[in-house]
């Protein structure tokens, strides 16, 4: 097996050498997608923070490949996404099949006008390395091989001691955040636990190289004939690689399952011949685990340190980089003063509502695919047996439902509708993207707050500091524009609040809210 | 009169599955098929149309001949 993991080098920092602490602004601990991206986000915005990570290469560890629409939407902000989306595999459809029979098609994303496609495949390590290039490029000081073994929260930031090559120093930061992986060592410094259910299916997980002609879709199967009684998966990543996943057995040997003399005939099985190379392999369990809370005084938690799900519907990189940008603009402003501490809180508030969405969605898929009981597997094979025929029983048949951003229907920085709305995002939802002056809307967002509205007469009331924009046509309907009418959009994209008929006041108001500064006076 | 539907009807399908994978957590088949029995019952006293009834016994055997 190669693995083109790229390499780093640690240099020691100026920080190593000093007789008292230095303090930083933000401190970020793991340098996977999830630190890479609230890195450049933060640098982008003025306050480039200090990235420590404990190893000097990436991609370790069960490895994502499919990334969602707005995990592309951010990235084109911090300025990654071009290449990426090139090199990558774009996809928006799926079969699923039972036993040897198609039992559906589907098709994420039958709208036009998006910028991004609605997903790609790519493999975690060049995303990565992408990240890093950039991050290194828009000022992040990224620090290789500095691994933090003690952390001790005051009540104005953090102190930090940090073990390098060279021996360990301090660091004092006024905010931590920790996107250092599953296994967190920052969660484990601060003795917290990390609640929830674990599942007894094994699934084999493997890489591989081969000439292939399957269409660039998603292929799901329940009992395949070439795995009977497992479930399968079949996903295409570039450069020829595929990715497969096979059900186990609860009782099956992991350490056993791993060696290539086990894991090509299974594989053989499936794909008919022997001719492909073995990448990589790993067995894993599913998890769905969540921390109660997010937030700890000035330590913030990301990704996968913060929740876990199991990796059917691509819930765990895609959830952690839109945690990584809730975070983003609300640190930034805190530190430039125009939010208050309290902005912070709904970091946890917003991005817990998006872990349990995820989280219920993935033990729902994971009870489908791996039933826990011989009673449970016959109410999901009668589901099955009735989907060919049935459209409410082929609503049910779950392979993993694809992640989609999640409307903060309970966010505190939200104003609620006046009156009712017949169509477009909702307080809370993100926004859809729109062709937009040539190029996109989803390209004309994210820097600050954005006020689309209908036409120049209700732009004209935008409050200070925030952007406006008059919609075109196409946004028009998308928005359910009509004159007067605009939309109050947070830099992350998400809506703030939307006026039929929008006035200064209330536009003020909603801008007051989304900051976080509901309480305080205008 | 009414036809026996069999497009979804449930706001969200998901959550009505994991309810009812909920409610046989744990049982053995034989308990769970008893809890079918039950519920069987209590959800065609509910749809209360004898037309209805018949073509679902129609289309769960047709089924079963599919498996």
């Amino acid at each position: 097996m190669n693995t083109p993991y790229a390499t780093f080098r640690y240099t020691p920092s100026p920080d190593q050498m000093r007789a008292t602490p230095a303090r930083h602004r933000v401190v970020i601990i793991g340098a996977g997608p999830v630190g890479l991206s609230l890195a450049i986000d933060l640098a982008l915005r003025g306050h480039a923070p200090v990235l420590l990570d404990d190893f000097d290469r990436i991609g370790e560890g069960s490895r994502a490949i499919c990334f969602a629409k707005k995990t592309l939407e951010i990235f084109d902000r911090l300025g990654v996404a071009e290449p990426l989306v090139a090199q990558g595999v774009s996809w928006k459809k799926g079969k699923v099949f039972q036993r040897d029979k198609l039992l559906y098609t589907f098709d994420l994303l039958p709208e036009d006008g998006h910028k991004m496609p609605a997903f790609i495949n790519i493999q975690q390590f060049v995303v990565e390395k992408a990240l890093v290039d950039r991050a290194v490029e828009v000022g992040v000081d990224l620090r290789w091989k500095n691994r933090v073994c003690g952390l001790e929260p005051q009540n104005d930031g953090v102190r930090l001691n940090i073990e390098t090559p060279d021996g360990e120093y301090r660091l004092h930061a006024d905010h931590v955040v920790a996107c250092d992986g599953a296994r967190s060592p920052t969660r484990a410094l601060l003795g917290l636990d990390f609640p929830g259910e674990v599942f007894e299916e094994q699934f084999l997980i493997a890489d591989v190289k081969m000439e292939g002609d399957f269409p660039t879709e998603r292929w799901f199967w329940f009992d395949p004939p070439f795995h009977p009684g497992g479930s399968a998966l079949l996903h295409r990543q570039p450069d020829n690689i595929w990715r497969i996943d096979l059900q186990l057995p609860a009782s099956a040997d992991a350490d056993l399952e791993k060696q290539p003399e086990r894991v090509r005939p299974r594989i053989e099985a499936m794909l008919g011949h022997s001719d492909f190379s073995l990448e990589w392999v790993s067995i894993y369990r599913f998890r769905c685990l969540r921390l109660e809370r997010f937030r700890h005084g000035r330590v913030f938690f990301a990704g996968d340190a913060a929740h876990q799900v199991s990796p059917f519907g691509a819930r765990g990189a895609n959830s952690g980089v839109q945690d990584a940008e809730n975070l983003a603009w609300k640190l930034a402003a805190v530190l430039d003063g125009d939010s208050p501490q309290s902005l912070l809180d709904s970091y946890d508030l917003e991005r817990g509502e998006a872990a349990n969405e995820n989280i219920a969605h993935s033990t729902r898929s994971t009870d489908f695919i791996a039933p826990q009981s011989e009673a449970e597997r016959l109410l999901r094979d009668a589901a099955l047996a009735l989907a060919t025929h049935h459209g409410f029983a082929k609503r049910m048949v779950n392979s993993g439902r694809l992640s989609t951003p999640t409307a903060y229907a309970e966010s505190p920085l939200s104003s609620a509708d006046e009156r009712e709305w017949a169509r477009g995002p909702a307080p809370g939802a993100p926004i859809p993207d729109s062709p937009f002056e040539g190029g996109y809307l989803s390209e004309r967002l994210g820097r600050d707050f954005t006020l689309l509205v209908a036409d120049e007469a209700t732009a004209r009331l935008a409050p200070p500091g925030v952007a406006v924009l008059v919609a075109n046509e196409a946004a028009a309907r998308r928005f359910a524009l009509s004159p007067g009418s605009g939309y109050l959009i947070r830099p992350d994209g998400h809506v703030a609040a939307r006026f039929h008929h929008a006035e200064k006041g209330a536009i003020r108001a909603a801008l007051r809210r989304a900051r976080g500064k509901a309480g305080e006076a205008a | 009169m009414a036809d026996l539907v069999t497009e979804n009807r449930f706001a969200d399908p998901d959550r009505a599955f994991r309810r009812l994978i909920e409610a046989r957590r744990g049982l053995s088949p034989e308990t769970a098929a008893a809890l079918d029995a039950r519920l069987v019952l209590l959800l065609a006293n509910h749809i209360g149309d004898d037309r209805v009834l018949e073509q679902a016994i129609h289309a769960a055997k047709a089924a079963m001949k599919a498996d």
